[in-house]
């Protein structure tokens, strides 16, 4: 074999061999089953830390893969909350059934909206995702008495499968069904993303016109991942409310979707791990600045500020992006 | 072939425009133009600075919607059609000024482009990494403009001429029947424009090939029909030599040389 055939195939091979599971992979979430066992104090947290990293990965479809950069995703969030708490309320207490039908709800949502906000571009775009956001939030301020307002509302689910019940006080049933969907719907995206439909979104992202070019029909590619992306997000918000037990319009909070993003960038956009790190690291600096400054929001928010401008600045793809260089060094010496 | 035949009146052409207009308000940018393209000409179109040619691309592949008149593929009038439409029945073009995946490898660059035209770029489940087919065609048109070296490289690290190639390996990617060629040897240095010309004669003989092009040279050693645009007009159409012969092209021509 030429040595430029060789590089070709290497080129190649790469392309093969990128869907295939290494073992690092193993390290998330053998911490997240060793957290559960070291910090039983900490459950509740880590749950919402699941949780959280279940919706920034349904984020980083849209924003990391496709490009489509959301400040609204906290709508579809919302809905598949609502679904699975109204139908909590109203009798339905079946929780997974509840979940999956959060999906579609939002899933719709996604199309719906999907398709008048995706004929857009960058700044319209971005201002058209707020509006939704901000819409659905107004709305179910006032709709106070369905939605239950600032207040909220408690609800009662069965027990998962008939065996599990929830648990509000120890987090323990509740952690593993957040631990579960995050397994599946993690599996789903990577599936996704691997796949070539998955390769055509980030032809998307690099190059719309050339998109086109090639026979793309690039308005219909988005649409479709903004409702798995919604779909995720769905879920995400069903398991969040259905660990608590309790909803309130909080989940349809701009705060919400504007901390997901930041978490997402803070992580790094289109690697799917990066919603593990950045949820992890905002969550548990949020918890530290309210431990050790107060509850006060302004700590917060100064913190949340010096993070962003020190990630913009020092890793601006990201902290797993950091890594980057240092991998390319070693995958270079070892061919 | 049968140079005495008119451009507009001929059932034969592949792709074929009639009193094609675009303005940008009272910008007139394509005036009445009469165009048609036969099964595997090799058709040139020139024209001084701002005369309306890449205007003239765009309008054939639907990236503009002309102001009125209509493009007809297989004398079939295409104007509701869109551009991924058009692509996938087979008008493919180049674009002047690189219009490339830049973060992606030159392979993947091809792949995308294999995976759109095979069908399978909507498969949600099966990874790219069990579609060996897939891959195995985007290596082979890697290879055909000889970039197996830089297979790997991303497109950000090849020198422009390199990345020249890649747009021609994307466009036969797509297997077209139609190939638009906006310039391709622009921004390609001297000792480098060699390459993009080998790839272009070396181009499978049944694509009708319309090219836009500046350099003279590469005109009359590839066209066997030259189209003359200015503001937006056909000047003039024909075979080179009466081109080459046509007193109102050279005072175009030299007028500008010596404005």
């Amino acid at each position: 074999m030429t040595a430029a055939a060789a590089r070709a195939n290497g080129a190649a091979a790469a392309l093969l061999r990128a869907h295939r599971f290494r073992a690092i992979e193993l390290l998330p979430w053998a911490i997240a089953i060793a957290v559960y066992f070291l910090f039983p104090g900490y459950r509740l947290l880590a749950t919402q830390i699941l949780v959280l990293i279940l919706f920034a990965i349904s984020l980083d479809l849209i924003v990391g893969y496709a490009g489509i950069v959301s400040l609204g995703h906290a709508a579809f969030f919302g809905t598949g909350a609502y679904t699975a708490a109204l139908l909590a309320d109203a009798g339905w207490q079946e929780p997974i059934s509840a979940l999956a039908l959060g999906a579609v709800t939002a899933g719709l949502l996604g199309w719906v909206s999907g398709w008048i906000i995706l004929r857009t571009r960058e700044l319209t775009l971005l201002m058209l995702t707020m509006a939704l956001g901000i819409i659905l939030y107004e709305l179910a301020k006032d709709l106070d008495d369905i939605t239950g307002g600032f207040d909220g509302i408690n609800f009662e689910n069965s027990a998962i499968l008939g065996l599990f019940p929830f648990d509000v006080l120890y987090y323990t049933t509740n952690y593993w069904y957040a631990f579960a969907f995050l397994v599946l719907g993690f599996l789903v995206a990577r599936t996704v993303v691997h796949a070539p439909f998955g390769r055509s979104l980030v032809g998307i992202r690099e190059n719309v016109r050339r998109m086109h070019a090639i026979g793309t029909p690039v308005q219909q590619r988005m649409r479709h991942v903004y409702v798995i992306a919604a779909m995720i997000a769905g879920v995400a918000g069903a398991i969040w409310v259905q660990v608590q037990g309790n909803i309130t319009i909080g989940v349809y909070e701009f705060e919400m979707s504007g901390n997901i993003l930041i978490m997402l960038i803070l992580g790094g956009t289109g690697r799917l791990y990066g919603a593990f790190i950045g949820v992890t690291v905002f969550t548990i600096l949020e918890n530290l600045t309210e431990t050790v400054l107060g509850t006060d929001p302004p700590y917060w928010e100064l913190v949340v500020g010096v993070v962003l401008i020190v990630t913009v600045l020092f890793a601006p793809r990201g902290l797993l992006g950091v890594f980057d260089p240092l991998i390319r060094r070693f995958r270079e010496r070892t061919p | 072939m049968i140079a005495d035949l008119g451009t507009a009146d001929l059932g034969t052409a592949v792709l074929e425009t009639k009193g094609l207009c675009k303005n940008f308000g009272a910008l007139v940018v394509a005036r009445d133009i009469d165009f048609a393209l036969e099964p595997g000409a090799r058709h040139a179109v020139i024209g001084p600075n701002g005369a309306g040619k890449t205007t003239f691309v765009n309008l054939l592949t639907g990236a503009l919607a002309p102001t009125s008149g209509s493009v007809m593929l297989d004398g079939r009038d295409i104007a509701g059609l869109a551009e991924h439409e058009r692509v996938k029945r087979g008008l493919v073009r180049t674009f002047q000024i690189n219009t490339l995946f830049n973060g992606l490898t030159v392979l993947e660059n091809i792949y995308l482009t294999v995976a759109e035209r095979m069908g399978v770029a909507t498969g949600l489940f099966r990874p790219v990494g069990s579609r060996p087919e897939v891959v195995a065609e985007a290596e082979r048109l890697v290879e055909m403009v000889q970039l197996q070296d830089d297979a790997g490289k991303t497109i950000d690290e090849l020198p422009y001429g390199r990345q020249r190639l890649v747009e021609i390996a994307i466009a036969l990617a797509l297997e077209p029947r139609v190939l638009l060629l906006d310039e391709p040897s622009a921004g390609v240095p001297g000792a480098e424009s060699h390459i993009i010309l080998d790839a272009i004669a070396a181009l499978p003989a049944d694509i009708a090939i319309m090219i836009i092009e500046h350099d003279m040279d590469v005109v009359f050693r590839f066209a066997e029909r030259i189209t003359v645009l200015v503001s937006g007009a056909v000047l003039a159409s024909g075979p080179p030599e009466e081109i080459a012969a046509d007193e109102r092209v050279r005072a175009v021509y030299l007028g500008q040389g010596h404005g």
